[in-house]
Order: structure tokens, then C-alpha cells, then sequence
């Protein structure tokens, strides 16, 4: 006989069960309690489908403290590959560093990140990237909650209609507005230094409208 | 884990004592274990007797004041690539300073643990700590490190010194000597000394100086005619050089040159004249290290080659600034010497930058201070505001004159960023392309505002019109102000706009004269003293004042001034409003120091009794102008 009330069981690895296990306990609001992942990949282009991860940088923040002893830098081995994408990144084929297969680096991805609140410049771009990655290996999407500074960044600027705001402001833009030095660029680890940064400056700004919660942050952007 | 930041954690250490001394490998591993941390404005990382935390920092960007007692008076400035808060973990006691950041910072924490070893097994980092600590200061090797970093300029004080300790301090001399020899003539002298911005040159004869020759000298030796221009060092030389050694204090250096009657000593190694000569200190120098000279700050302003020696000079300004209201210096002189400082440092940021161009500007220039520093207000560093007019240019040549001048104004706007100038947060800026234009251009935006005067246009144009020069060509400025004299002629509905403009701002006090507060945000319960206060003052004053066509006249003080003359009628109201000006000013740039901000918001339960009464005393002054504008430009009859 047929089980109707059976749930549907796939096989998901036993990482994948230990990083959804993080999310059954309640989401922390104060700010400085919650831990942060914020990270950058770079990849082979812009096709989401195409297109494949070369590198992933992610930092851990907690408590405006980044310790440098929790940072993940991988680089993912490849078959697709783009001559043109490879020159802004430095990242040649299978070269200098030590590379691992996409499956190894989406297990080293979800140790890492646990229930952390996701912090990227373009989060989309970033986070769909990964979501695909982890559809060719056959598991479901990222469970973590995600905050743009490209969105949080706009919360920042005036409402005046004598000042026209961007669509779109560039990590290169906040940078700039932010003094922080541009050094490691194009690096995935050294963008999420200066998303990191650029982060927790922009929060500093927010400030004036009370007291940040996470839900607040969530709300922005 | 090794990876891309701890590498570059690692290559900003090597730079510092004593983790220049470690080996790469050494300072790679170590900067794989270093948190880093960011501190707001005003955060404490630690407080006196608090138990010592794991890690000591060093300042990776920022600065952090240390604080010692009750009085919380500043001990020591930690800079870029300086150590603090690692003494109490050595020692294993509590920590007997309060560090607070003192800008916006970012610190590498070290953890003492992994850091320990090193100490321990290399000799070089030991001792520097040793040294260090017995010293007691941060860095005993900062002075001379320091020397490398601004050799063109001989080091500001970041901190005023003392007057106390000015007897025991030794001086800062010009270790970058400019010599000849005996046999050097007149001529080649004189040249070396403008290039060199030099005011005096010293004769060497096997590194032993045997006479000097000053500005003076050539001035009574070879422009007179006594001598020919050739003649040769030996024979116009003072000599025997004044010699002492490095350790020669303020005081010394003062009463040596006041004995002699001379500007400059000469210092050598054993402080005898037959020994190698190693500096060179001058009157200048003295002054400088006193710290309290208008003039002499100027000077350093002009001759810094590097962006960073003008942020040390602008901590010295603040210095005087803070002197003349202790001794109570008439606000009005106050303001203008602090203002010609600040000038200057733009100016100077602005020549920089124009060097580091790699062409010359493609034609004529101004640039434009608008806000409160183009009205000469500007005591505390607040936002930049500022504007780029460049001469009219060939339709085919726009785009690229633009380009230039948007470059040029994007280096300004940094240089200016770097001396502690916020960015305008509504990007008022000339490297925004709206506030980068040509002549023509300029007319036409101006035209566009004054004849369609909405809220966004009055407002755009009350911040530009108080615009003044400060650097580039006169010329161009004069026919920006004719034209908006003859804009605002012909389309005299402008002043009425202009003048509802400036009696939109909330009124001060309420019904029962209590002083209005904010209600929310990050303010709440405290005095907008620049809304509330300041603004409804400069307001009036421009509209005023453009009505009367008179042009260069920007602070808001003068122009009231100027108003009394014009019509003495009014006399008495506007000299109490240039009164309230100046007063309110004081108050803000008072208030402004006492909390390291601008000064615009003040908590009114932390004023004294007399305070109070001072700054209510001004409000009815505003409320008498308010009235005066509403009823000359009629603005009771359409919008309100």
C-alpha cells in the first residue's frame, strides 16, 4: 500500500542537515549579538546559467569585530571558462592557489555560513550564483536571511529632490565615499573586506534613526 | 588561514616598530590571528581600571585619544600604525588609561598570546618594548620615524605643547640641511635658497659649519651693490656659526636667538662648532613649536608638499582656535584669522592637486566655497561645499574641458576629505558634474533658477549665492555675481521667494519662550542651534543684502553691517542681528569643541544658567528681522 502521509524523503548529504538545523532556533534582533557572513565570489561572467564561481571570500563579523582566524577563501576548480572574466580577477585556470570541486566548496560554504545573516554588495547576483551551485548538486536554495549594501547604502543618502540618487552605486562608489582603500579589489576576499567595511560604516550612518534592530536592517534592504 | 586580507593586515605591520623587525614568514602567521575592529566616533575600546582585554591594537585607520582621571584630559594621540593598550598585558594590570576613538577607526586587535612569543624570542621587538614602556611613551622611535614622513615641513605638534613643559621640551629642528661651500657664489646661493624655500643657507667646510648666510645677508651684502653678485660665500658669511646640540630646549633655542640677535642656530652633534653639522633650527621653527602664530602656521600651510602635513597643521589651527575663545579674542578677528587658515589649506590641497594633473588646467578657473565657508563662518570643520565656474569653452571642447576640471575637482574634493572636510552628503560638490560648469553654463542654471524660483531652486540658490573665491581667476566670479544682480533685477518675484525662504525655519522658542527641542531622531531633546538660530540670521542677510546688489561682502555679520549703512534708518536692528551672529557663532564653534563636533546641536540641560539667558537674548533679535523681511518683500500677501 501506498504511504500517502510518507513524507517526501530525498537523500540530502549530512551537511546539508546539520547547516539546516541552524535554523530552528529564533532569530537574535540585537545587532551585536548576530553573527554576519559577509562575502563576495567572483565568477566566469554574468550568466547565471553559463556561468560558473571561481572564487568565494567570506569574513565573519560579530559585534563590529572581524576575526581574520574565521575567514573562508575558496577556489573552485573549472570546466567552463572565460578568457575575458579571468583578466579582471587574476584567478588563471586552476592556477596558484589550491583548488578545489564546487561540490567540496558548497560543503565548506555551508559549515561556514550556518544561520549567519548574509551580507553582499549586489546580495542577488551573489546569492543566485550560489543557489545555482547548489542546484546542480542537487540540493534546495540558501536558508540564510540577506542584506544588500547596495540597497542599505541608498538609505543613507538624503531625500532631497535637489539631489538625484543612483539606481545602482558601485563597491568601487562606497569605497571612494568611505575611504576605504581599494587595495585587494577584484579579489573575492578583498571585496568582502571592503563590503565588510563599507557595512559597518553605513550602519553607523543609519544609527540616527534610533535603535537598529536586525528586522530594521532586514526591512532596508 | 593564510589568505588575502591577513597578507594585507601583514603589509601594513611591516611598516610600524616593532613589527618591522619581524621577519615576513613571522608577521604573515601572525596576522592570520588578528581581529579587526571598528569603532564609531566616541566609542570607548577600553576604560580606566577595566580588566586588560586579550589583545593590544594598533591603529590601522582613524586616531584614538588616550584618557587619563577624572578630567579625562588627553594623554596621547594614537595615529596610524601606533600601538596601544599593550603596556597593561605585559605588566598582567588593569588598564590605566580610557582609549576612545577620536574619529571614525579601524584597529587591528593582536592577540597577546601569539604576540608574546615574538617579544620573547626576538631581541629587536623586546627592547623596542622595553624602551617604549620605560619612555612611556607609545613609540620612542616616533619622532624620528616622523621626521621621515614630513622632512619638507619640520613637524607641527599635534598637540599644542604645554606652556609648562615648554622649558624641558627639546625642539624640532630641520634635519635636511641646505649647505654650500666656502667657494659657492652670491648668485647660486640665492637660487638655491628659493628653490629650496629656504631663509638662511649654511657654509660647510668638511661637514663642519664655518658660517651662515641669511635673506638679511644677501639683502645688505650683494643688493646694495657693496658686493658683486659673484662674490663667493666665504667673503658675506656671518661667522662663527651659534652652535648647540639636539637637546636644546624651546626656551634655550628662544633666549640663544633673542641673546644674539639672530634667526637661525645651527645645530651640530656634540652642539660645538667643530663637530659635524646635523640641522638647522630657525626662528620659524621656534614659533612652531609654540604653536600660537597665525602667521607662522600659514607659512607651514604653504610650503607642505604632502596632504597629510596639512591634516597635522589643520590640529594646530584647531589649537588657536581653542586659544583665542579662552582668552575671550573678539569673535569678529577670531573668525577671520581661523577663516584665512582655512583658506589657506584649501588653497594649498588645490595647488597640490593641480600638480599631481598631468596637464595644465586647458583655461581659466575659479573655485567657488560655497555655504557657510564661502560666508567666512566656517570656524569647525563641518561638510564641503564647494564649486568649479571654468571660462566658457568651444561647444566641441566641453566635454573634455568638463572632463578635466571633474578629475581635477575629484582629487579637491579627496585632498579635502583627507584634512577632515566631510563630503557633502547632498553632493554639493565640484565633482559632481551639476556643480562643475562653464561660464555660460552657469549663467543659464543661475537664470534658471531665479526665474522659476521653486522650493528646490531657492534652496539651491541660497546655498550658491553665498559663494566667494578661493582660488583662480576674479574675473570669472565678478561676472557670475553681475549676473545674477541683473537676473534678479529684472525678475524681482526672486527676492520674494528667497525671502519666504528665509522665514521658513521653525522659530526658536515656543509660546511660553522655552527653548524649542527636536522632537525625534538621533537629536531628540536637544537645540538645533544652526536651524533653529544661525540660518534664519544668514537668510535674511542675503536677501537683504542682494537687494542692495552688493557684492563680496559674505559673512553674514558683515553684511548686516554693511545693511546699518545703507540704511540708518534700520541701523540699530542690524547691528544687534551682527551681534546675534557673532555671538551665536562663538556659542556654536564653543560647542563644537568641547564635544569634537559641529556644534549644531546643543543639549540645553547642559548649559549653565547665563548660557541660556545669552542665547534667548538673540532670539528676539531674529524675530525682529524676520518681521523686517516679511514686511519689505510682502511675503505675508502670497505664501504664507
Amino acid at each position: 500500500m501506498i504511504d500517502f502521509f510518507k513524507k517526501k524523503v530525498t537523500n540530502y548529504p549530512d551537511y546539508w542537515l546539520e547547516y539546516e538545523k541552524n535554523f530552528t532556533k529564533k532569530p537574535i534582533e540585537d545587532l551585536s549579538l548576530v553573527r554576519f557572513v559577509v562575502l563576495d565570489t567572483e565568477t566566469t561572467g554574468f550568466d547565471y546559467l553559463n556561468d560558473r564561481i571561481l572564487c568565494i571570500g567570506a569574513l565573519s563579523l560579530i559585534d563590529k569585530n572581524i576575526a581574520l582566524n574565521q575567514s573562508l577563501e575558496l577556489f573552485l576548480k573549472q570546466e567552463h571558462y572565460n578568457a575575458e572574466t579571468a583578466k579582471i580577477h587574476g584567478i588563471l585556470k586552476n592556477g596558484g592557489a589550491y583548488c578545489i570541486s564546487e561540490s567540496a566548496a558548497i560543503e565548506e560554504l555551508l559549515g561556514f555560513l550556518k544561520n549567519a545573516v548574509i551580507v553582499a554588495h549586489h546580495a542577488i547576483f551573489d546569492i543566485t550564483m550560489i543557489n545555482r551551485a547548489l542546484e546542480r548538486n542537487g540540493l534546495p536554495r540558501l536558508r540564510n536571511k540577506v542584506l544588500d549594501t547596495s540597497h542599505l547604502y541608498k538609505k543613507t543618502l538624503l531625500n532631497s529632490n535637489v539631489f538625484k540618487k543612483k539606481e545602482h552605486y558601485s563597491l568601487d562608489e562606497l569605497a571612494e565615499k568611505f575611504d576605504i582603500s581599494k587595495k585587494d579589489r577584484h579579489t573575492a576576499l578583498g571585496d568582502a573586506y571592503i563590503t565588510a567595511i563599507a557595512f559597518l560604516k553605513i550602519r553607523n550612518r543609519l544609527k540616527g534613526k534610533g535603535q537598529l534592530k536586525l528586522k530594521d536592517l532586514l526591512k532596508m534592504g | 588561514m593564510k589568505n588575502t586580507i591577513s597578507h594585507r593586515v601583514a603589509d601594513f605591520l611591516k611598516n610600524f616598530p616593532p613589527f618591522n623587525v619581524l621577519g615576513q614568514t613571522d608577521l604573515e602567521t601572525l596576522a592570520q590571528e588578528i581581529t579587526i575592529v571598528y569603532k564609531e566616533k566616541d566609542n570607548v575600546i577600553f576604560a580606566e581600571n577595566d580588566e586588560p582585554h586579550p589583545f593590544f591594537y594598533v591603529v590601522n585607520k582613524g586616531a584614538v585619544a588616550l584618557k587619563k582621571g577624572s578630567d579625562k584630559s588627553i594623554m596621547d594621540m594614537c595615529d596610524e600604525g601606533d600601538i596601544f593598550g599593550l603596556r597593561p598585558l605585559m605588566a598582567q594590570e588593569n588598564y590605566k588609561m580610557t582609549a576612545k576613538a577620536h574619529e571614525e577607526s579601524i584597529l587591528y586587535a593582536i592577540p597577546i598570546d601569539i604576540f608574546k612569543p615574538y617579544a620573547q624570542k626576538n631581541i629587536a621587538v623586546g627592547n623596542f618594548l622595553i624602551e617604549s614602556f620605560a619612555s612611556n611613551t607609545r613609540n620612542p622611535y616616533s619622532k624620528s620615524h616622523r621626521g621621515k614622513l614630513y622632512d619638507e615641513v619640520t613637524l607641527i605638534n599635534p598637540v599644542a605643547p604645554d606652556t609648562h613643559v615648554l622649558d624641558l621640551q627639546s625642539v624640532q629642528y630641520s634635519k635636511k640641511l641646505v649647505t654650500c661651500t666656502p667657494n659657492t657664489s652670491a648668485k647660486t646661493i640665492a637660487m638655491r635658497m628659493t628653490e629650496k624655500k629656504v631663509g638662511a643657507m649654511l657654509v660647510v667646510k668638511d661637514k663642519m659649519p664655518i658660517g651662515i648666510i641669511t635673506d638679511k645677508d644677501l639683502r645688505n651684502n650683494i643688493v646694495t651693490g657693496k658686493y658683486p653678485i659673484t662674490t663667493k660665500a666665504k667673503e658675506i658669511m656671518v661667522s662663527p656659526v651659534i652652535t648647540y646640540n639636539k637637546h636644546l630646549t624651546i626656551t634655550q633655542a628662544q633666549m640663544a636667538m633673542m641673546k644674539s640677535n639672530i634667526s637661525h642656530l645651527c645645530i651640530t652633534k656634540d652642539g660645538t662648532p667643530n663637530s659635524k653639522a646635523i640641522g638647522i633650527l630657525s626662528k620659524h621653527d621656534v614659533m612652531v613649536a609654540l604653536g600660537n602664530n597665525p602667521a607662522v602656521l600659514i607659512k607651514a600651510i604653504n610650503r607642505a608638499k604632502k596632504i597629510k602635513s596639512i591634516k597635522q597643521i589643520r590640529k594646530s589651527i584647531t589649537h588657536l582656535l581653542q586659544d583665542y575663545l579662552d582668552q575671550n579674542i573678539p569673535i569678529k578677528l577670531t573668525t577671520k584669522i581661523i577663516s584665512e587658515l582655512n583658506d589657506a589649506c584649501v588653497k594649498q590641497i588645490i595647488k597640490l592637486s593641480l600638480e599631481e594633473m598631468p596637464t595644465k588646467p586647458p583655461v581659466k578657473f575659479a573655485w567657488l566655497a560655497l555655504g557657510s565657508q564661502g560666508r567666512s563662518e566656517q570656524l569647525l570643520q563641518t561638510d564641503q561645499d564647494n564649486a568649479v565656474v571654468f571660462e566658457n569653452v568651444p561647444e566641441e571642447k566641453l566635454i573634455e574641458t568638463t572632463d578635466y576640471f571633474l578629475k581635477l575637482s575629484k582629487l579637491i574634493n579627496k585632498g579635502l576629505f583627507d584634512i577632515g572636510y566631510d563630503y557633502c552628503p547632498a553632493e554639493m560638490m565640484a565633482s559632481n558634474p551639476n556643480w562643475c560648469l562653464s561660464l555660460d553654463e552657469w549663467k543659464k542654471t543661475i537664470s534658471h533658477w531665479i526665474i522659476n524660483p521653486g522650493t528646490d531652486e531657492v534652496l539651491l540658490s541660497s546655498i550658491f549665492f553665498d559663494y566667494n573665491i578661493t582660488y583662480g581667476d576674479v574675473n570669472l566670479v565678478n561676472e557670475l555675481s553681475e549676473h545674477i544682480f541683473e537676473a534678479t533685477k529684472k525678475y524681482p518675484i526672486f527676492y520674494l521667494h528667497l525671502a519666504s525662504g528665509a522665514l521658513q525655519n521653525p522659530s526658536p522658542t515656543g509660546f511660553f519662550r522655552q527653548l524649542l527641542v527636536e522632537e525625534d531622531g538621533e537629536h531628540k531633546d536637544s537645540f538645533d542651534l544652526k536651524r533653529r538660530a544661525l540660518m534664519p540670521l544668514t537668510d535674511a542677510a542675503r536677501v537683504l543684502i542682494l537687494s542692495h546688489s552688493v557684492k563680496s561682502i559674505n559673512s553674514t555679520a558683515e553684511r548686516f553691517e554693511k545693511l546699518a549703512e545703507l540704511e540708518p534708518n534700520n541701523e540699530e536692528i542690524f547691528m544687534a542681528c551682527s551681534y546675534a551672529t557673532r555671538a551665536l557663532l562663538k556659542f556654536r564653534t564653543k560647542q563644537g569643541l568641547l564635544h569634537n563636533d559641529s556644534g549644531r546641536y546643543i543639549a540645553i540641560d547642559k548649559l549653565t544658567k547665563e548660557e541660556r539667558i545669552k542665547l534667548k537674548r538673540t532670539f528676539k533679535t531674529i524675530k525682529e528681522i524676520q518681521e523686517l523681511v516679511s514686511i519689505r518683500f510682502k511675503v505675508s500677501n502670497l505664501l504664507r
